[in-house]
């Protein structure tokens, strides 16, 4: 095949750069082109306060040392991360628990596709038709608090949303309801992919489920774990649908579920202050492309020596999936 | 005691055991399902019903106002809904139809071609998928202000043509399913290269633009923080802005059984999507996620 390459690149290379060219115009003009603006932008000072639109001025480092300095950004990082974990860490629990009960030959669990189905659909739902839902219910008229009303007997509602602890574990119950069915998959087909013998080897030797569980699943799927572990990461640290609703772009109370794309998007379109908005980004950027390269070292350590291995297994997985 | 005493014993209590683990499994699975469908029954329930049935407290039965929920929220001329079912569906169809078919081409002059830059724009692609798209969500929008495109359709639609999680998508279901002699048997025959891709290419790639049309539908029907930034003339919003609409008008004043009717509107054909076609979905999330 190697030989018959290179023959085709004789005579037919510019036809390779033919086809690959809209995707590179279309990502240079609409991705690319925006990112070195919106890193030049981090470097100037430019914002409009009431009517009066300052002149752009070159600024250097004064919008990061302004910003590390401020601390805003620490706080909503943190916020961000705390909202994350709170969602995160039943996620991981149940969707491993989930995907081991799946794929547990001897629990034979029935219904597997409409279980399945289920826990999958409210990961396509629109997150902001989500939040809105939730808002409504968890809102001081709304069902949630006609349960309250009734257990407690009090006459006045709780108000969800006005309380750090239950507007932030709010959005993680909608992070969490939308997206543990997700990782579920995930997992499955990861666990689909493990060499079956281990499990048969395991079964003789008597190994209770608990046991293969432990020695024998997780092990085998640690760079998937890894994988959405940090993906999930990456996606949290872009969190903003979800709670820019339930809060209405405040982060109330007392800006404790303002997260970082929330203040992104403050100093966009509400403070207009695009040096500070830039600054923010850069700092995105570079949080993202870190947690990125963590999975990126990951897998070219765990997975260099089981490319062949793994290359096999999705063959077989393609078969397994069944649902 | 003899051997097969014990055996039998031991079986005993491995089917006990068995049945407490499928039972507590079970109840599990029962409990996440009312979890995960609760809000939506909630929600069609009271979609329903008037508001102020509504505000006299939630029952498990359906209302009566469907209809006039439904009259109301399409002749709401502050959120005018229909707008926005068509902008959503004219922005999240054409991306799918851009998506899928660009990164296919791409992945094809990847995978069939040989050149220098080969190597480095496959590279590239995969480098950039991380890149979350706010990072440059400034730098597109003041672009899109300094071209006077905002307030317009086209910056949702177009940049959906460079798509890099799609384009993996394909190459990799070209690595596994598209063999190059067939391609090397239509040059034989005379057949163009662009005529090679349309016509012989595509349909064995079906399958996987198939399902990679529908995420690209969805993301692009949900998508909030881009359009949300480039659009604010009304007729021109898609529908999460207008959801989002409902939050930033006084809640508490506002006429309930809309707002649960909007939300249902906003949510329902993906859902019909979905359940139509959960058998391709959910394979398609279990086969992209492995990477070979």
């Amino acid at each position: 095949m190697a030989s018959s390459n290179k023959h085709k690149s004789i005579s037919y290379a510019k036809w390779g750069y033919i086809f690959i060219l809209p995707f590179f115009i279309a990502y240079g003009l609409f991705q690319l082109w925006p990112m070195f603006q919106t890193i030049r932008d981090s470097f100037y000072s430019k914002m409009t306060v009431g009517l009066i639109e300052y002149p752009e001025e070159f600024v250097g480092f004064d919008n990061y040392v302004d910003l590390f300095k401020e601390g805003e950004i620490f706080t909503y990082f943190g916020n961000t991360f705390i909202i994350w974990i709170i969602g995160f860490i039943p996620q991981i629990f149940i969707s491993l628990l989930l995907a081991a009960w799946f794929t547990d030959l001897r629990l034979k669990i029935k219904a597997q596709g409409f279980f399945k189905v289920v826990i999958y659909l409210p990961n396509i739902l629109m997150a902001a038709a989500v939040s809105m839902l939730f808002f409504a219910i968890f809102s001081d008229i709304g069902p949630i608090n006609d349960v309250y009303k009734s257990i407690t007997g009090s006459e006045s509602p709780y108000q969800f949303f006005a309380h750090i602890t239950s507007t932030r574990v709010i959005i993680a119950i909608i992070n969490f309801i939308m997206w543990y069915g997700n990782t579920t998959i995930l997992l499955m087909a990861a666990i689909m992919g493990v060499d079956p013998s281990l499990y048969e080897a395991s079964e003789i030797d008597g190994a209770t489920p608990s046991q293969t569980f432990w020695q024998i699943t997780i092990p085998s799927i640690r760079p998937i774990l890894i994988y959405v572990l940090v993906t999930s990461l990456i996606g949290g640290v872009q969190m903003y649908d979800i709670p820019q609703i339930i809060t209405n772009g405040e982060g109330s109370p007392t800006r404790s579920s303002m997260t970082v794309v929330m203040y992104l998007n403050r100093q966009i379109s509400v403070g207009k202050n695009y040096g500070k908005a830039g600054t923010i980004s850069v700092v995105l950027f570079i949080v993202a492309a870190v947690l990125s390269l963590a999975v990126a070292a990951f897998n070219s350590k765990d997975q260099l020596a089981e490319r062949k291995a793994a290359k096999l297994k999705k063959k077989k997985m393609k078969g397994a999936l069944k649902i | 005691m003899s051997a097969s005493t014990t055996d039998h014993v031991g079986e005993h209590t491995n089917k006990t055991k068995l049945l407490v683990r499928r039972i507590v499994a079970y109840v599990v699975l029962v409990l996440l399902t009312i979890i995960s469908l609760l809000p939506f029954i909630i929600m069609i329930i009271n979609a329903t019903r008037s508001h102020p049935d509504i505000q006299k407290g939630f029952k498990f039965v359906l209302g009566s106002s469907f209809g006039s929920n439904f009259k109301h929220v399409f002749n709401n001329t502050d959120i005018p809904l229909l707008y926005g079912l068509r902008n959503s569906l004219i922005v999240a169809g054409c991306c799918a139809l851009l998506s899928t078919y660009f990164s296919a081409l791409t992945a094809y002059g990847i995978h069939v071609y040989d050149f220098k830059l080969k190597k480095f724009a496959f590279a590239f692609i995969l480098v950039i998928m991380m890149v979350p798209a706010q990072v440059s969500a400034l730098g597109f929008y003041r672009f899109m202000d300094s071209v006077g495109l905002t307030n317009n359709l086209i910056p949702l639609i177009v940049p959906s043509i460079a798509a890099p999680a799609t384009f993996f998508f394909m190459k990799q279901y070209m690595d596994s399913s598209l063999p190059l002699e067939i391609v090397e048997a239509a040059r034989i025959d005379g057949c163009g290269e662009f005529r090679t891709f349309n016509s012989i290419v595509m349909p064995i790639l079906k399958p996987a633009m198939a399902v990679q049309g529908i995420f690209t539908f969805v993301a692009n029907w949900n998508n909030y923080f881009i359009p949300s930034l480039i659009i604010d003339q009304k007729e021109l919003k898609t529908l999460p802005i207008m959801v989002a609409q409902l939050r930033s008008a006084d809640f508490l004043k506002f006429d309930l059984g809309q707002v649960y009717m909007m939300i249902f509107v906003a949510i329902i054909p993906v859902v019909v999507v979905y359940l139509a076609l959960s058998k391709f979905i959910i394979r398609g999330v279990a086969l992209g996620s492995v990477k070979g």
